[in-house]
């Protein structure tokens, strides 16, 4: 008797041990481009995979941080390199451009107008939609560092964090679906 | 033969695309108590194949989809 609860108290914690190791019904996406069709596909997949079921995390990395700027916050303090950076990086969602056609703009407004007429949602729509939704986003604090970002001038969505890659690797650890876009 | 479906919440997603239609359905369905159906209008010729991917992982059911020349209806049991 004493032996059966021993050999059932053995296989309940291979059980826990098995089910940590088992990746989740979750979705971790790594958004290095600051690209316009690039983070719309991520928003899309990542809100998509909630409407699935799934959960979704999103880690903005390098050129994707832009995407995440807030256009109406201002920071000051800031050295001549970030300034610089500051300056040539798009602020935010409705400034960033298409990886390909941009033509000096005329590109990325045409698309931005067909998308408009065709019902498609535009990035600051879909960033809405999925904390609405409740992706969770987590931004690189290297990357912030490198470009010279804020944590202040960073847009006020529900839950954002700062990272490292560690987090990233835990979250993707437990994840059926991993992403790099 | 005639199949009644009774339909207790309709979902009228014309003229949205990708991902809007399965966003809402997901949202819509939490509407409607288990073993209801709710009845979805697309217009979106992707709905064909995403509706009964999004229903095989929600862990839905769809019961009837029916077809005419710009719209496809979709006739989802929420069992999950």
């Amino acid at each position: 008797m004493e032996n059966i609860e021993k050999q059932m108290a053995d296989l309940k914690s291979q059980v826990e041990a098995l089910d940590k190791k088992t990746p989740g019904s979750k979705l971790s996406m790594v958004v290095f481009s600051g690209d316009l069709d690039k983070a719309l596909a991520a928003f899309i997949i990542a809100t998509g995979a909630v409407a699935m079921g799934l959960e979704a995390v999103m880690f903005f990395t390098f050129w994707g941080t832009s995407i995440l700027r807030s256009k109406k916050k201002k920071v000051s303090g800031k050295d001549l390199m970030s300034k610089m950076f500051g300056f040539m990086l798009p602020k935010g969602a409705s400034k960033v451009k298409l990886s390909q056609m941009n033509m000096g703009g005329m590109g990325t407004a045409m698309m931005k107008s067909l998308m408009k007429k065709k019902n498609v949602a535009s990035l600051d729509e879909m960033i809405n939609m999925a904390s609405e939704l409740g992706v969770k986003i987590y931004v690189c604090e290297m990357s912030m560092d490198l470009m010279g970002f804020k944590r202040e001038e960073m847009i006020d969505y529900p839950g954002l964090e700062f990272c490292g890659v560690a987090k990233f690797l835990e979250e993707a650890n437990g994840s059926k679906i991993q992403m790099f876009i | 033969m005639s199949d009644e479906i009774n339909v207790d919440k309709v979902m009228d997603l014309k003229g949205m695309p990708c991902p809007m239609p399965i966003v809402k359905v997901s949202k819509g369905i939490k509407d409607v108590e288990v073993g209801q159906v709710i009845q979805a209008i697309s217009t979106d010729p992707g709905s064909l194949t995403d509706f009964p991917a999004w229903a095989r992982t929600s862990g839905n059911e769809i019961l009837k989809t029916e077809q005419t020349e710009e719209e496809f209806v979709f006739y989802i049991k929420r069992t999950a």
